[in-house]
């Protein structure tokens, strides 16, 4: 089933993208294009620093974002790079430009300025050096939303759905669930250099699963499977948290992501799994937990489809705040 | 009654001479009927109207404005306890529906816009004057509807100023709040609906003769533009709010998935409504809304720009050229708001959200190109142009980062985008609007804003600005996702957003002086004069208030600036290929001897487009 | 009257072809129909104008209906035109009215009803009634208040 209404670009391209999600892009070289938007006095300065940066290659860098731990993280920061850089590019420039205009023309006499109002051949260059940069830019964009967004034959799948507020992932083929409410963060559990599929949704109102070390998000949201993979490289434990707003504990609705090699994988698994010895927890003593948080508010009854798997609660030790 | 309004006779074209008619200061000269509250309540003079939108929506900004600081105050420490969560999610939901539905619209096209419009064009009034006072009812009673919702038992809406589904619908959000929020937005664009119709038809109907469309000012071609784009994006959202409100209360299943999705099966097409329907409409009707907010605030400066440097706008055409673009483009953007819900083209999206960086470029190089050479004077409404256009640039710039898809699954709902909507809407609404307001107060009241007040009021807000939002980006690139009322505390967030939070103050404090500066333009009046500015455009040709019907005289137009044309005579407009007097070598010069009565002075036969009793 | 009517069909122009383009690439309904509706927008009204702009070649009209014959077109659309070339009655406007407060008051009780209850719909029904019988007999008195 295609549960999205739209043609939803990813679904459509379901397996395909051989070369994986780890083929690299080429390093995205925006810099060069705005340099030659201004007079030929910003060309140089414009290509040293952009040449410079490129030359430092994967040093470049993150400008503020979090460093990716995923492949397809990877090349999306590759993206980011690039749009900085030709963004910091453009803003310097222009910068520049008005903070001249505004110091050096300052009112100093009555004198008329020249009452100029067209110059045809620089409306024609500012106006055709934008258009390239955005051609530019487009292509980048292109290339990487498509790495972003392949969907190679995974080796394993988690459905993880969000519901007010907190998290369910579930193993497809390994039968593991964790669930966790706020303050009392859920773990999902990733083998290392694995493309892992996630089947995405929700259970009530649209809510947003982002975990900033993948330097990706989607929404989840009813009625709608997104699906998307995920291949950390670096082991290790991610915070996540819901994005989209989705009512009163969207500020709580947190959870984490242990990326662990194989064999603690394995091992994860064999301990959690539903016929082990998990620890599951009752609707009952779930909606006492949710009622313990701040507010005084009830909350909706969480959904009975969830509690009513096994589950397993991983959230020994957790304290949001 | 109703006023016939009649032309000149014969060879009329009275000449009107400019400065005189500062003494009408403290003698209003267009008193018909009633007077007091009842002027105000009867009233179709746009003039009149349009103060009245004017004063509503700053109100409603200092009120959203204190909203804001709650949040800030909220956010200073990660287990913030200043509020509870439920007030801080009607917090922010307030904050952004009062900002973006009641002030940053309603105070550009409802009130500068009814204001200077016809002004600007040398119409005697709006082409539906009680239409135009039947929308600023309709405003005033929606955004009565939307403060209603604090007083009511559940309080505020709390589902964000975009109400997304199912969120909004009566399983998640039952509350009156909601449904006054509802009827708030029905009522406020009807409203908008109706005064887009006005402009438009103002503004192809209305205008002086000669007043060509190749010669209105940008402000007023950007208002038609801000029409159109309104007649396309409000009737989508007061559609799309019927429907919600349907789900809410009459049953049905638009929007709403409750009961009918299961976890592991497949939901039931057919009993099932859509949570993405809502989103595609409601930014169909958003991101035009966007622009609704920021085309006017464009005209704004780029009236300003041109008359602080002495030199006409550069570029005309080329800037009636962009602001269409950015209007057209601007409708086929909407899902750039939904990148992250997997279902729209991609592609299409960022292409053309990437496409109206370029028409917006055109627009700064043509306020570059306008201030190069010039001779500028940083009086208060300058100085907020140049603030516009600093905040502009690095909204803008980020603005196309978030334009790509690779990049916004990884900032969307985070703090990035809000410093990014903040530094557009923001920097246009607030810097373009204030500028608006002390560039055009004399000419509404006949009196200036003190100087040194507004010029502190400019650097606090300007440094405050930068200070509040900056570390916003920052924020949000490590991760802080947007409308949450607290945080965790190890991740080190806390001193930025501090540093966030007084920036907000300083925003607030600055915004003192404005009231300052009212409090001493009323009680310590320095009369404006007609064109205290020496200003280009043909609001300035008339007194200060303009009377009733708002002309006495009109000077022969040959080019977008009449006024200017009129008194300078010496200074033509420069087009391509050196200089070239506008239209008629002789044409600046006061058309015929003139009447030379006092403008204004209640006499019916002294000159042009006076208004006649009709019977 | 003719740019007008340019500026408007080339609004529909544009939403034409990007409604043609988007659906073809996406097959999206709704806003396949918001980009139908918009395209809709720009051309009925702009080919509107375009038929009153040919009729009309060489007449002054106004909005109102009345016409009368002037050399060429609009003196607003003429780049020559002297404000003499204005002379005659431009429209009538209403003078003060208190009818589009009471209307306005009446709609924003009507839509309340919706929130608080049908008995509000009565009075807000019954006064948005009287605006606009008061409102239409205002303007065949000629308006007044």
């Amino acid at each position: 089933m295609d549960p999205s209404p739209t043609g939803n670009p990813s679904a459509t391209r379901t397996d395909a993208a051989p070369g994986g999600p780890a083929a690299a892009p080429d390093a995205p070289e925006p810099g060069a294009a705005p340099a030659r938007s201004r007079r030929s006095r910003w060309l140089g300065t414009a290509v040293l620093v952009a040449g410079g940066l490129l030359l430092a290659g994967c040093q470049l860098p993150t400008f503020g974002e979090t460093k990716p731990v995923t492949t397809q993280g990877q090349d999306a920061i590759k993206l980011w790079q690039g749009f900085f850089i030709a963004g910091a590019i453009v803003f310097l420039i222009v910068f520049g430009l008005i903070t001249w205009a505004v110091l050096r023309y300052r009112r100093r006499s009555d004198a008329m300025p020249r009452q100029t109002q067209y110059h045809t051949i620089l409306e024609i260059i500012y106006t055709t050096v934008p258009v390239v940069i955005v051609l530019v830019l487009f292509g980048f964009t292109f290339v990487t939303e498509n790495e972003v967004n392949a969907l190679p034959t995974p080796k394993m799948s988690v459905t993880v759905t969000g519901f007010q507020w907190g998290w369910r992932f579930h193993y497809t083929t390994k039968n593991v669930t964790v669930i966790g409410v706020e303050l009392q963060d859920p773990e999902m559990v990733l083998p290392v250099n694995e493309p892992t599929r996630i089947y995405l949704e929700s259970h009530d109102v649209i809510h947003g699963f982002y975990v900033p070390a993948f330097d990706f998000s989607r929404y989840a949201q009813p009625g709608i499977i997104n699906k998307f993979t995920i291949t950390p490289h670096t082991t290790g434990t991610y915070r996540g948290q819901c994005t989209q707003y989705c009512g009163l504990y969207h500020s709580l609705m947190r959870f984490r992501v242990k990326v662990v090699s194989d064999a603690a994988f394995a091992a994860w698994v064999s301990t959690h799994h539903s016929s082990g010895p998990a620890t599951s927890i009752s609707t009952a003593e779930k909606q006492a937990l949710t009622n313990s948080t701040p507010g005084a508010h009830t909350p909706n009854v969480p959904p009975s489809t969830v509690t009513s798997t096994a589950t397993t609660n991983q959230t020994a030790g957790s304290t949001g705040l | 009654m109703t006023d016939v309004i009649a032309p000149p006779a014969g060879g009329g074209g009275g000449a009107l001479i400019p400065g005189a008619g500062t003494d009408h200061l403290a003698h209003p000269h267009e008193e018909h009927g009633p007077s007091g509250l009842m002027k105000w309540i009867t009233t179709t003079d746009h003039k009149v109207i349009g103060l009245s939108y004017m004063i509503t929506a700053v109100a409603l900004f200092y009120i959203a404005g204190l909203l804001a600081l709650g949040i800030r105050v909220q956010l200073t420490t990660p287990a913030g306890t200043f509020i509870s969560f439920q007030q801080y999610n009607q917090l922010f939901t307030m904050h952004g529906s009062i900002m973006l539905y009641l002030f940053a619209g309603p105070f550009a096209f409802g009130g500068l816009a009814n204001y200077v419009v016809p002004l600007q064009i040398g119409a005697p009034d709006m082409a539906f004057p009680r239409l135009n006072a039947l929308s600023y009812w309709l405003f005033l009673g929606g955004s009565t509807t939307m403060l209603l919702g604090f007083a009511t038992s559940g309080g505020a809406a709390d589902f964000g100023w975009v109400a997304y589904a199912p969120l909004s619908t009566s399983t998640y959000t039952p509350g009156t709040g909601e449904d006054l929020w509802i009827m708030a937005l029905v009522l406020t664009g009807f409203s908008a609906i109706f005064t887009g119709v006005n402009l438009v038809a103002t503004i192809f109907y209305l205008r002086a003769p000669g007043m060509t469309m190749f010669r209105m000012p940008i402000f007023t071609w950007n208002m038609l533009v801000t029409g159109i784009l309104i007649l396309i994006a409000f009737p989508v959202l007061t559609a799309a709010l019927v429907m919600l409100f349907a789900d809410r209360h009459f049953g049905t299943m638009i929007y709403a998935v409750t009961g009918c999705h299961t976890v592991t099966g497949a939901p039931d097409a057919h009993a099932c409504g859509s949570a993405v329907l809502w989103q595609n409409l409601f930014w169909f009707f958003g991101h035009p809304e966007v622009y609704i907010l920021a085309l006017p605030y464009f005209g704004i400066v780029t009236e300003i720009f041109p008359v602080f440097s002495r030199k006409p706008v550069f570029g005309y055409k080329g800037m009636v050229f962009a602001t269409m673009s950015i209007a057209a483009l601007s409708t086929g953007v909407w899902a750039h708001h939904m990148f992250t819900t997997g279902t729209v083209l991609l592609p299409f999206f960022s292409l053309m959200s990437l496409l109206i960086a370029v028409p917006t470029g055109i627009k700064f190089f043509n306020w570059i190109g306008t201030m190069w050479r010039g001779q500028l004077v940083y009086k208060t409404p300058m100085l907020m142009s140049i603030g516009f256009l600093f905040a502009f640039l690095m909204g803008g710039v980020t603005g196309v980062m978030l334009a790509s898809p690779p990049i916004d699954f990884f900032v969307h709902t985070t703090y990035f985008v809000v410093a990014h909507f903040h530094q557009v809407l923001f920097g246009s609404a607030v810097f373009g609007g204030f500028a608006g307001l002390y560039y055009w107060y004399p000419k509404m009241f006949g009196r200036m804003l003190n100087d040194t007040l507004g010029k502190w009021h400019f650097w606090l807000l300007f440094i405050g600005f930068w200070v509040t939002f900056m570390p916003q980006y920052i924020l949000g690139l490590h991760g802080m996702p947007r409308r949450v009322a607290s945080y965790p505390a190890h991740l080190g967030w806390q001193s930025l957003n501090i540093a966030s939070t007084i920036g907000a103050f300083m925003i607030a404090t600055s915004f003192l002086f404005l009231l300052a500066n009212f409090w001493v333009s009323w009680r310590y009046p320095v009369p404006a004069g007609d064109n205290p500015w020496d200003a280009h455009t043909l609001e300035w040709f008339t007194t200060s208030p303009p009377p009733h019907h708002n002309y006495t005289h009109l000077p022969t137009i040959r080019s977008e600036r009449p006024t200017w044309d009129y008194n300078h005579p010496e200074a033509p407009t420069i087009r391509h290929g050196g200089p070239s007097g506008p239209g008629h070598p002789n044409g600046h010069g006061p058309i015929g001897s003139g009447n030379g009565g006092p403008p204004g002075g209640g006499d019916g036969s002294a000159g042009a487009r006076q208004g006649v009793p009709a019977s | 009257m003719k740019i007008e009517s340019t500026f408007l069909i080339g609004v529909g122009i544009f939403f034409g072809c990007v409604a043609a383009i988007y659906w073809f690439l996406s097959y999206e309904d709704a806003g396949g129909m918001m980009l139908v509706g918009t395209c809709l927008l720009g051309l009925v009204p702009g080919s509107y104008y375009f038929f009153w702009h040919r009729r009309f070649r060489g007449h002054k009209y106004f909005f109102w209906g009345k016409t009368e014959r002037v050399v060429g077109t609009r003196p607003e659309d003429r780049p020559d035109a002297t404000i003499a070339d204005g002379a005659g009655v431009i429209s009538s406007f209403p003078g003060g009215s208190v009818w589009p407060f009471i209307l306005g008051m009446g709609a924003f009780v009507l839509l309340l009803s919706f929130v608080f209850g049908v008995w509000l719909a009565m009075v807000g029904g019954s006064v948005i009634l009287t605006a606009l019988v008061g409102v239409t007999a205002e303007s065949r008195r000629g308006g007044t208040h």
